[in-house]
């Protein structure tokens, strides 16, 4: 009987290690935003079946965790919606690159029984809701700006990330240069100490609460509401115009600034000037070390890096990102040869 | 007027102890209410590809988790092998070897280790395997459930090999055999059935561990060869699905639940008669 | 046999004293005796270096904050500022309410499998509510979120809210507003994970009992129920303790079900519908993404205090148990 099972067992785990095995596979570990994990694991999908021996597996624990463990060493490369601080890069041992990857938007999403019309939401509104000092769907900021919709009397329910997250990095950098007050008492960062609100883990997690709370409002990537089926709002942009997150407004949120984006690809894009311009939008940033000891996976991440600049980009669009500006991808092509 | 006081004394008697059973009827309802909710929910969305296909990019319905299901085998496994000799041999030292004051101190610890929250079992194993080499692996996650493994196959171990009767071990012992070779010979096969036993309700307790695993085992949407890779498991897989929005993704967690609870429960279940057929055993 | 080994020794070499080591270790049984041994020196170890770890892992939140580190409400990782007060106040309140739910209910059902249930029912109630502590935390944790929380935010709370919003001082505890996840639903989960434990202790030591006690009250005249209540309960309050103790212990440390379940939101609040946080639930969503050493040095020391806090709880209701199971109950 013992042995019957030893044998079992041993069959097993010698199934799942042949399972793994291919010749000379090379497997890749990455960690890191969420934001873009929809259009991420299309492409490391569609890659591993075109080069059946690469491996890239992609966890989604968040753009703090991505940075945290690139700085720990225990993933090969990370992903972070919030670029790496200055003092972020001095820490790391080795000097880590920004690859921009994809343009996305964040969206305000709400779920308030009665109420299927998009929203407008001023910048001040936001600020107001995140900040507890608005706390009922019917105040008139937010009334205000919709007129004919019928808000509720009811409470307002923050949702924010409980993780440290890119996407975070990116609604506070635009709360903070919405309104004063959000920059001085609370600023942006990947995890700030939020005045109120339900924490969710990832984009999936406040996802998850905004779809199942009634009365809720998170941030989230705008995939992740288009997938949901989650009602999201216009965002008033620096022009005044209320502009619904799309490819467009994001794609001239990066066209605004495009001469401006420094040497190392570091750079936030809300709240752009411009009348199209969608204002919460944002690159995200695939964070590669500049040396990586093992030739098989520094091979493998540069070709990576080169299929997702060109073939990678036409995944895009069909998940709600923008694809880069030209500019952006000949500076990430020659950038690519940093890598050693 | 003391009439009256006895009516109410026998009414309050039929009253209290009506709602001790009903307590306890509630109680044993919530088990079948998991029950019926993990079958109905997990029932529907368990399929062939659930138990062979690989998890699908986000938002894509379909895939399974195979991956996920090999994972836990193999980290029960690793944690089977790592932390059952350990508990066995501290087992024998105390039930057969140990002195006062040492027997007392490590079953001290033994029952310390045990009520350590798993979330600090995983904090250790995270500064113990996966800082020094710098990767998250399979073997890490092994090692943070070949600690929790450690303290209940001890107890068992202790236990059953107590349980053999005196008679047994004078028996050998008249034979002329030496302590030890009564121990190997006589005494361990003679528990093996309760200690066997013992292992396996160990392994069913921690394959139910999600915690420890976040920062060891982490997490892989692939296949993982070997021991130095991140691995995906069960457990890690329903809470990651769970916290989720997609539909698709929560019909899987609920096939996952139901495949997990179903292995431990076929665990529990089958054990327990097990024991309760070879003799009296007395478990918290 | 010992004549055989005394023999060996003596064709040994001569040896003045002791016998040495190689000698000894021709000897079986001293083999034995070590490889066991070393084997249980192993677990001492292995918990012993799980303590320096947390310990010195731990140093810079504790060397920064001190005993402040217990009293700062705040929780701030962009600026640095790291208090353990909220994760406490949660896994303190929830652990509460979960006794508060688990006790009576875990009781009330122990004497019935103890004091009214024939023994075979009994043994295959008890077997089942057993199966209920063998459940993985995480799939509480997946029927908290799709069955507890929405039954919390669309019955139960509107309900406490309608019965209890305008009572005097018990209105501040159920406060809206009411999202389903918080404190409450944590504590309900947590009641039904930790309830198979007080009915298993309780129950077997409501069993030790002796006889005579409930037949001595039972002859003066008591009703089923005061020989319980008054005579059997009290004698084995002792261990009764133990298990809650247990329990508590249990509750304290409880990760997935938690998180799943409670908001994730270091905030205190008197409101049980508000979402907070434990320490256990922290360290499982913030300990991968950590950046700076001072930041996974403050969840490090959290998981610290958890440790410190089970470990009294474990020791103390260990201690009741021995006790009871040892010396018998207290006479009434």
């Amino acid at each position: 009987m013992m042995k019957k099972t030893l044998l079992v067992v041993s069959l097993l785990v010698g199934l799942a290690a042949a399972a793994g095995a291919q010749s000379n596979p090379v497997l890749l570990n990455a960690a890191g935003a969420t934001f873009p994990y929809p259009i991420y694991s299309k492409w490391f999908d569609v890659y591993h079946q075109q080069h059946p021996n690469i491996q890239i597996n992609y966890q989604s624990i968040g753009s703090g965790g991505g940075i945290r463990q690139l700085q720990a060493g225990t993933v090969d490369f990370g992903a972070s919606d919030g670029p790496m601080t200055d003092e972020q890069l001095s820490q790391s041992k080795v000097k880590v690159l920004h690859f921009p990857t994809v343009l996305g938007a964040v969206v305000p999403t709400y779920n308030i029984e009665g109420v299927k019309s998009e929203l407008n939401f001023t910048q001040k509104a936001l600020a107001g809701i995140f900040m507890g000092t608005i706390t009922k769907w019917n105040d008139p900021a937010i009334a205000g700006p919709n007129p004919g919709v019928n808000l509720p009397n009811s409470d307002i329910v923050v949702v924010h990330r409980s993780d440290g997250s890119g996407t975070s990095y990116i609604w506070t950098d635009f709360l903070s240069k919405a309104s004063d007050d959000w920059k001085s008492k609370v600023g942006k960062g990947t995890s700030v100490n939020w005045p109120v609100g339900l924490g969710g883990k990832g984009n999936e997690g406040v996802s998850g609460l905004v779809k199942q709370t009634p009365g809720a409002l998170g941030y989230i990537e705008l995939i992740y509401a288009v997938q949901n089926n989650i009602s999201y709002g216009k965002v008033q942009n620096a022009a005044g115009k209320f502009v619904k997150a799309d490819l467009a407004g994001v794609t001239a949120a990066a066209a605004a600034d495009a001469n401006n984006i420094p040497e190392d690809f570091r750079v936030s894009i809300t709240n752009a000037s411009g009348a199209a311009v969608y204002p919460i939008s944002s690159f995200t940033w695939l964070l590669i070390p500049t040396q990586i000891p093992d030739a098989a996976k520094r091979d493998a991440i540069k070709g990576f890096l080169l299929w997702m600049l060109k073939d990678g980009q036409n995944y895009n669009e069909g998940l709600s990102y923008a694809k880069l500006p030209k500019p952006v991808v000949e500076r990430e092509l020659k950038a690519i040869s940093q890598i050693q | 007027m003391n009439r009256l006081r006895l009516i109410w004394r026998k009414s309050l008697n039929v009253f209290a102890l009506t709602l001790t059973g009903v307590a306890a009827l509630a109680v044993v309802s919530i088990l079948f209410l998991i029950l019926g909710y993990l079958i109905y929910n997990g029932g529907k969305s368990l399929s062939w590809d659930f138990f062979t296909k690989l998890p699908k990019p986000v938002g894509e319905t379909g895939g399974g988790m195979a991956n996920a299901i090999v994972g836990s085998l193999k980290l029960l496994f690793l944690a089977a092998v790592m932390g059952v000799p350990v508990g066995l041999m501290a087992g024998v030292y105390l039930a057969e070897f140990g002195g006062k004051t040492f027997s007392f101190v490590i079953r001290y610890t033994t029952d310390l280790l045990n009520g350590v929250p798993s979330i600090v079992i995983g904090i250790f194993a995270y500064s113990l395997v996966v800082m020094p080499v710098r990767h998250f692996s399979a073997l890490a996650g092994g090692v943070a459930l070949g600690i929790m493994v450690i303290p209940i196959t001890v107890r068992s171990t202790e236990q059953f090999l107590r349980s053999v009767p005196g008679a047994l071990r004078e028996g050998a012992m008249a034979l002329g055999a030496s302590k030890w070779k009564t121990v190997a010979t006589v005494i361990l096969p003679a528990a093996k059935g309760g200690i066997i036993t013992g292992v396996l309700l160990a392994l069913a307790r921690v394959a139910g561990e999600t915690a420890p695993l976040l920062f060891t085992a982490f997490g892989n949407r692939f296949w993982s060869p070997g021991l130095s890779q991140p691995i995906s498991s069960l457990p890690v897989m329903i809470y990651t699905y769970a916290i989720a929005p997609y539909d698709d993704w929560h019909r899987q967690a609920w096939a996952a639940g139901l495949v997990l609870l179903g292995l431990v429960l076929v665990a529990n279940v089958g054990t327990r008669l097990a024991l309760s057929r070879g003799g009296s055993a007395r478990s918290v | 046999m010992s004549s055989t080994a005394t023999t060996l020794e003596h064709a040994a070499p001569p040896q003045s004293g002791p016998r040495s080591l190689i000698q000894r270790l021709r000897h079986g049984d001293e083999v034995a005796h070590l490889l066991t041994l070393i084997f249980a020196a192993l677990i001492l170890l292995l918990t012993s270096m799980l303590v320096y770890e947390l310990w010195v892992n731990s140093h810079l939140s504790r060397s920064k904050f001190g005993m402040m580190f217990f009293f700062t409400r705040v929780w701030d990782p962009v600026f640095g500022d790291f208090g353990a007060l909220p994760f406490i106040y949660g896994t303190l309140v929830t652990s509460v309410v979960a006794l508060m739910i688990a006790v009576p209910l875990g009781l009330a059902a122990a004497i019935f499998l103890s004091e009214l249930a024939p023994r075979r029912i009994s043994d295959t109630i008890s077997f089942l509510i057993d199966l209920l502590a063998a459940v993985p935390s995480v799939i509480y944790g997946l029927l908290g979120i799709f069955i507890v929380v929405p039954l919390m935010r669309t019955e139960i709370g509107p309900h406490l809210i309608k019965w209890f919003g305008h009572v005097p001082y018990l209105s501040v505890l159920f406060k809206p507003p009411n999202y389903g996840v918080g404190f409450f639903t944590a504590g309900i989960v947590l009641a039904i994970m930790v309830v198979p434990f007080i009915i298993s202790v309780s129950r077997e030591v409501l069993l030790t009992v002796p006889r005579e006690q409930r037949e001595a009250a039972l002859a003066l005249g008591a009703t089923r129920w005061e020989s319980t209540w008054k005579v059997v309960v009290p004698w084995a309050r002792t261990g009764i303790l133990g298990s809650i103790f247990l329990a508590l212990a249990r509750a304290l440390g409880e990760t997935m079900a938690v998180t799943m379940v409670i908001g994730n939101d270091p905030k205190i609040s008197m409101s049980l519908f508000a979402s907070g946080h434990t320490i256990a639930a922290v360290i499982a969503n913030e300990f991968t993404e950590a950046n700076g050493d001072l930041y996974l040095s403050a969840l490090i020391e959290l998981g610290l205090v958890l440790f410190l806090m089970t470990f009294i709880l474990n020791g103390l209701a260990r201690i009741l148990i021995v006790a009871t199971e040892r010396g018998g109950g207290q006479p009434a």
